[in-house]
């Protein structure tokens, strides 16, 4: 594979006290309050948080689409400045450009660097869309390929500009449940053959343990990391583990954190934390 | 380690419009409206309707001589006077005189569109695109719009000598508004995100002016570009009437002062033809730029 001749980088993002408020004094609200975290070298470091706890304005901070009030962001020891090709932003639903084709979107990022010949391009891009298998649908515009198309698409997408940093944003919202589950087998087997510094956000614990190197567990607004947990089930990953003791282990000391959290929320009045906590106890209480 | 995982091959997809060319695109839909009981009654009613109004049409003028109708042209005199070879008001099908005035008005159309286009759309375009830029122009764009095109006339002769000039630049000022909002609207639609996929791949900022802003203003502009034509053809006949020597407008205005009142109506008509060929050559152009869109596709 084309990737694997590049001489393996060194990406480590470290995320200093990193602050953000929305509005104006006196009356803005705090979505990130002294959030620090490191993402460590060619690993996969899954985000989870319930719904609102800021991980979309952690992503336009950690993309440079948007400015931290406070702390920093290092990539490699150097402050993030703006966007950049050398992170990705795999965006919720699809961010496919939808007036190009499946090819026309793959060979984006090479043909605006301008650093590759023609041909080079035309070879990768052809590699790639085989791997993903779409080969036989890069002449075809996004609206006419199906959910998990287009999320190969991206992922096409994403592999030909090779980004030292992956951030990947919820991005199989919007799936039907049975593709969802192909869809993770499938990502888990690209990013595990890659090996390179990841960040996954998702709001789905199985999702998130099964993909996870290291997991962290975001709070309620305003958002900072609750917990770390490292993830050691081995790998290559396969869905029957979601079956294993080790995983159920780690499954409920996850739990129990993003629980202790949302009677937080509910005391608070948060709505999406009722519903949380009505199918945690369905499951976990009524159970035991 | 398996590096082999390509998905479960996925069924081959129907033909899908956009992958058709485009004469074989346009006998499919001919196809369907002939067979396709819906569109055949559709096609039908349609029909029907304007059977209706030319039959309500000559019984007010021709047959009852209903008052208020009684002095205008009934569907007879005015279709005697369009295919007679030697028509007593001097036009018909078979007169040059027809095709000139004809001929007069899309040249001029042609140009004030033509040049509301190539101003119009880079001015939205740059609108949407830069924020500093809108500013600084959208206020002044709002002011002019609102304003009637009819009351630019006497600036448009105090500013223009020749005879051409004023009425293609009230043509061109109607068409020119409604080019640059529609352009500049297009440019504000295009969601948030494919800017920041952009910049996240590498895009500098002329690429993402050439290929984020460009095409995905597009439905909008070509939106635009509809009722930009839509007035332009509007002014124009009005223009016409002010001045000029060749044109439907001019034509409708001679006849009337001549009482040449079949020939009003067929210059009506004329302009109603030539109106909708120029919005569905704009439809046309505009589906051929946009075969991504589902939109583009009726």
């Amino acid at each position: 594979m084309a990737e694997a001749t590049n001489a393996p980088r060194r990406a480590e993002v470290t995320v200093e006290g990193l602050t953000k408020r929305y509005g104006y004094h006196p009356f803005w609200h705090e979505v990130l309050a002294d959030c620090s975290f490191t993402l460590r070298d060619g690993e996969l470091t899954v985000l989870i948080g319930p719904s609102g706890c800021g991980k979309s304005t952690l992503i336009n901070l950690l993309a440079g689409y948007d400015k931290p009030d406070q702390g920093r962001i290092l990539l490699n020891g150097a402050p993030v400045a703006g966007p950049g090709s050398d992170r990705l932003v795999v965006f919720q639903e699809t961010a496919l450009f939808p007036w190009m084709t499946t090819y026309g979107n793959v060979a984006y990022g090479p043909r605006v660097a301008r650093n590759v010949p023609k041909e080079r391009v035309d070879e990768r891009v052809q590699a790639l869309l085989e791997k993903v298998g779409l080969q036989d649908f890069k002449a075809k515009y996004p609206s006419q390929l199906s959910g998990g198309m287009q999320r190969r698409g991206e992922l096409a997408r994403m592999m030909i500009n090779d980004p030292a940093v992956t951030i990947l944003d919820e991005p199989f919202r919007g799936l039907d449940a049975m593709t969802r589950e192909l869809m993770q087998e499938y990502f888990v087997t690209i990013l595990e053959e890659r090996s390179q510094t990841v960040l996954f956000v998702t709001s789905e614990i199985d999702e998130a343990i099964f993909l996870a190197d290291r997991l962290l567990i975001m709070s309620n607004r305003p958002g900072a990391i609750l917990k770390e947990m490292e993830i050691k089930l081995p790998r290559p990953r396969n869905k029957d583990m979601l079956q294993t003791e080790e995983y159920l282990g780690y499954k409920r000391e996850a739990l129990e954190v993003l629980h202790a959290e949302a009677i937080k929320a509910f005391a608070g009045g948060s709505k999406s934390a009722q519903d949380f906590l009505e199918a945690f106890h369905k499951e976990h209480v009524e159970q035991a | 380690m398996a590096t082999s995982i390509t998905p479960r091959p996925a069924p081959a997809l129907p033909p899908a419009l956009a992958d058709l060319s485009f004469g074989a695109r346009a006998w499919y839909r001919l196809r369907h409206q002939f067979t396709n009981p819906e569109s055949l009654k559709s096609l039908l009613l349609g029909i029907g309707g304007v059977v209706l109004l030319i039959l309500a049409w000559w019984l007010a003028t021709e047959l009852l001589k209903l008052p208020r109708f009684e002095k205008l042209p009934g569907p007879v005199a005015v279709w005697s006077e369009f295919v007679s070879r030697n028509p007593p008001f001097g036009t018909s099908v078979f007169t040059p005189e027809y095709y000139m005035h004809i001929l007069w008005s899309t040249l001029r159309i042609l140009v004030a569109f033509g040049i509301a286009t190539v101003l119009g759309v880079p001015l939205g375009l740059f609108m949407g695109w830069n924020k500093a830029w809108k500013d600084y122009t959208f206020p002044i764009l709002e002011l002019l719009r609102p304003i009637p095109v009819l009351a630019w006339v006497p600036l448009a002769i105090l500013m223009w000598s020749g005879r051409e000039e004023p009425i293609i630049f009230l043509a061109f000022l109607a068409s020119f508004f409604a080019t640059v909002l529609n352009t500049l609207l297009g440019v504000e639609s295009i969601d948030e995100v494919y800017f920041r996929a952009a910049r996240c791949l590498g895009a500098k900022p002329r690429h993402i002016f050439f290929k984020v802003v460009v095409p995905g203003a597009l439905p909008f502009i070509f939106t635009g570009l509809q009722i930009g034509m839509g007035v332009a053809w509007f002014s124009l006949v009005a223009a016409e009437m002010l001045s000029g020597e060749y044109g439907l407008g001019y034509l409708i205005w001679d006849s009337y002062v001549l009482s040449q009142y079949s020939v009003i109506v067929i210059a009506m008509v004329t302009l109603g033809l030539v109106g909708y060929l120029c919005s569905a050559a704009i439809r046309l152009v505009g589906r051929q730029l946009m075969r991504w869109s589902t939109r583009g596709e009726a």
